[in-house]
């Protein structure tokens, strides 16, 4: 390469890099936002309607954001499928109080056509193919609570059936979608945002986890007081309206 | 690339003047920045928790996995990549460059694309999804699925290197095989590979190197499960959430065996022991 072009080849790259520095940019703050992957579709319309700071969300298993959290990272606001890891943030001093803003209903998800399940009993059957969230994602343990609640040979049937133990929900909605497998424990908000790609399959009540997402500012925030409006927002407000849209639950009565 | 050999030796590390001490400078930020998440992998985890992550069965079962897979995608790649290759190293057709390009494209697509398009290629709805499950070898979730997702990221960089290797070789050796009656067969299997062995070689520890450190695409394609799909990359990522300590150590050894894989490599080159030519 002559030095005239590299020259102009790192003129280019400056240029690029210049402009990916000022698009951040814009005098509002930037309210950075660790979510469960399951609320992303809610949190993304909720975002527009947020007038105070521009959001930045990142949606991942709730599992492994806790874990960012713990190792330092710092985003201004944790929004979490259970209340366990915003508890644990929380006990060891790296969270605000955290508070529940919404509740959720596991399913099964199956493809809209053609599927061979229509109940968790098909999903005992030998040749059922199942994906479901790892032991350590929100969604993997409210699955694993379910199982636990039938007789021990038939969860046991269930488990011999999985094919894939996904790091979120998305993962699993990912492998019900593509075909890799016939069904997918994922929450019902998840089966609405496909757009009736896929349908659900409804648990027997007694057997429904009490799924609960909780949420806290991060000690440290760079913008508590933007992080504190989009929570009020999340209870009351654009935040509440967006979460309803999206199929999600009342917050569940007073837990931990 | 690495085949072109210096004409002018090596300067000393000595001479004198601002320039020579700007180079160095440039060399210590990026061996400090390269180096220090490695170091740091190792520092941080402690003696027994190595250990304790060689016994937890978890851990094995992936690097069991990840060793294994690894070596079928390398033995794949080097048999269907070694003559390719060399095709694209002595021979000149039209659209050489674009058929090039198109075989390097893997090596700059981020992950999450590569697990996309091997779903809509092979995955269960894909492209020919259905014709490989009527023909009995369905890639679902499977360990089958697994190679197949390494060997398309891996790949490229073994071709790449293969071709460099044997675009380096003095072409009136294989001229001069020809000549001497040899075929062409012949002249590639007894002359160009042997010759070009230390080229190869190193693309191989490349592209073992990628395989062993897969894990978008093998999420995305693949799934993931303990003993099947599960490869150490995976199995790392899983236990980052509960069990930070465990993911470092598992880390430490995929780590190590990737390093003592180049090392080992390497060292063969140097030594000679594939009987190719010393560059």
């Amino acid at each position: 390469m002559s030095s005239r072009r590299s020259l102009a080849l790192l003129a280019v790259i400056t240029a690029l890099a210049a402009i990916g520095c000022g698009s951040s940019g814009g005098g509002k703050p930037t309210l950075v936002v660790s979510a469960a992957a399951s609320l992303k579709d809610a949190f993304d319309q909720y975002a527009q309607k947020f007038p105070q700071a521009s959001v930045r969300a990142s949606y991942a298993g709730s599992d492994e954001l806790a874990a960012q959290i713990e190792q330092g990272v710092k985003p201004d606001l944790f929004a979490s499928a259970n209340t366990k890891f915003p508890h644990q943030l929380f006990q060891k001093g790296l969270v605000e109080k955290p508070v529940i803003f919404a509740g959720n209903r596991l399913v099964i998800a199956v493809r809209a056509s053609g599927g061979k399940v229509t109940s968790l009993a098909d999903l005992e059957k030998p040749g059922t193919t199942i994906a479901m969230g790892s032991p350590t994602v929100p969604v993997g343990t409210y699955t694993r609570q379910v199982l636990s609640g039938l007789p021990k040979a038939d969860g046991a049937k269930v488990l011999a059936n999985v094919r894939s133990n996904e790091p979120d929900v998305a993962g699993v909605i990912g492998k019900v979608a593509q075909g890799a497998v016939d069904a997918g424990f994922v929450y019902i908000t998840d089966v609405d945002a496909t757009d009736g790609k896929l349908k659900a399959v409804e648990l027997p009540k007694s057997l429904q986890p009490q799924v609960a997402y909780g949420v806290a500012v991060v000690k440290g925030a760079k913008h508590p007081k933007q992080a504190r409006q989009f929570i009020n927002g999340l209870l009351h407000g654009a935040g509440r309206k967006a979460l309803e849209a999206a199929g999600f639950e009342p917050p569940p009565g007073a837990g931990s | 690339m690495s085949a072109q050999a210096a004409t002018a030796p090596p300067r000393s590390l000595t001479a004198r003047g601002w320039f020579p001490a700007l180079l160095g400078l440039a060399l210590a930020i990026a061996l400090a920045f390269l180096v220090l998440p490695v170091v740091a992998i190792f520092t941080h985890s402690s003696p027994s928790s190595l250990i304790s992550s060689l016994n937890d069965p978890a851990s094995t079962d992936a690097l069991r996995l990840s060793i294994e897979t690894s070596a079928i995608a390398v033995a794949v790649i080097v048999l269907v990549g070694t003559p390719s290759a060399y095709l694209l190293a002595t021979r000149e057709f039209p659209a050489k460059q674009l058929v090039v390009t198109l075989v390097e494209l893997p090596l700059v697509l981020p992950p999450a694309v590569a697990g996309i398009g091997l779903l809509a290629s092979f995955g269960p709805g894909g492209f020919l999804g259905p014709a490989l499950r009527n023909a009995g070898i369905p890639l679902t979730l499977n360990t089958a699925a697994v190679v197949v997702a390494l060997i398309f990221v891996a790949a490229p960089f073994y071709l790449r290197q293969g071709q460099a290797a044997f675009a380096a070789l003095d072409s009136s050796w294989l001229e001069a095989s020809r000549t001497l009656g040899a075929g062409e067969a012949k002249t590639f299997a007894r002359v160009a590979v042997p010759a070009a062995t230390p080229g190869l070689a190193a693309g191989l520890a490349l592209a073992w190197g990628r395989a062993l450190g897969e894990f978008g695409a093998t999420l995305m394609f693949a799934g993931s499960f303990r003993g099947i799909t599960q490869t150490a990359p995976l199995a790392i990522y899983g236990e980052f959430a509960t069990d930070f300590d465990g993911a470092l150590a598992l880390s430490a050894i995929l780590v190590a065996v990737s390093g003592a894989l180049l090392l080992t490599v390497k060292f063969l080159v140097g030594s000679g022991a594939f009987g190719g030519a010393a560059r």
